[in-house]
């Protein structure tokens, strides 16, 4: 089996607030990710996906495909876009980098399924270089 | 999104230590042979990188993993405090290891294990150059 990565990097900005709490709480919580005027990072998603190289072409997956489909399903939604306001998915779930990369994970699972051959097998987000979150499917 | 599924939550830190690779098991030119420049007597130094690796079910309430705060807070006290700025070899948990990197990297998921007020320690990482790195896994 081999384990290949594919990293893209977006800009995007986000904060964290719980509407069922009181500001106090949020802000106890969060601290300054509380800001409803949000602040934004750099992120890099790094997609790995594992399988056996074709034994025609060599490779486990065409990495421009990959770059594609990544740039289609991730990067086109969350580029230069407010999480919380712009993303479906964040509209009830906290713009963390553990819900990011669950929710990189769901946009990007079907494609790689559907394509045949590699299994997608973790999902890495950095939201800056010091700081990531990762989700390797399943429950 | 807020379901309890499982995902994992990293952190890097950087610890500026020395270390002299030798045991007293080995005689002084076994000690060259098997630690090379890593053995001279006055020790050395890196910048080691430190990667702590959290897993858990995500909170339907904060979106998180393990509060990053409390994650500082225990790697602060029982690693940072402990071992940045400090020869390992002096260190009573070294006293009889040898501080290799596979060696630091064990101490370190040891001290961090239960210290973390929620999910688990998965993996710790240590980067000792930019070249090499060494990684301990939870069993299980």
């Amino acid at each position: 089996m081999i384990y290949l990565t594919r990293r893209a990097t977006f800009s995007a900005s986000h904060y964290y607030w719980n509407e069922a709490w009181s500001r106090e709480k949020n802000e106890q919580v969060f601290g300054r990710c509380a800001n409803k005027n949000g602040h934004g990072h750099n992120y890099t998603v790094e997609v790995t996906v594992a399988g056996e190289p074709d034994p025609v072409t060599g490779f486990v997956v065409d990495l421009k495909w990959l770059k594609d489909v990544m740039e289609r399903e991730v990067l086109a939604a969350w580029d230069h876009r407010h999480l919380n306001l712009d993303a479906p998915e964040f509209k009830h779930a906290m713009p963390t980098t553990e819900n990011i990369a669950i929710a990189a994970w769901k946009r990007l699972e079907p494609a790689v399924t559907a394509a045949g051959g590699a299994r997608l097998n973790r999902i890495r987000v950095y939201e800056t270089p010091e700081i990531f979150a990762e989700y390797r499917g399943g429950q | 999104m807020s379901d309890a599924r499982r995902a994992y939550f990293g952190r890097r830190y950087i610890i500026s230590a020395s270390h002299r690779l030798h045991t007293d098991a080995l005689t002084a030119e076994q000690n060259r042979a098997a630690y090379g420049k890593c053995n001279n007597s006055h020790g050395h130094g890196h910048n080691y990188a430190v990667e702590v690796l959290v897993g858990g079910p995500v909170s339907a309430e904060t979106g998180m993993v393990v509060d990053l705060v409390a994650v500082d807070k225990a790697v602060q006290e029982r690693v940072l405090d402990r071992f940045d700025h400090a020869n390992l070899n002096l260190d009573p948990l070294f006293a009889e290891r040898v501080p290799t990197t596979e060696n630091f990297c064990r101490t370190i998921f040891g001290l961090l294990q239960n210290a973390l007020p929620s999910g688990e320690l998965e993996q710790v990482r240590v980067e000792e150059t930019e070249n090499n790195f060494f990684e301990c896994v939870r069993e299980g």
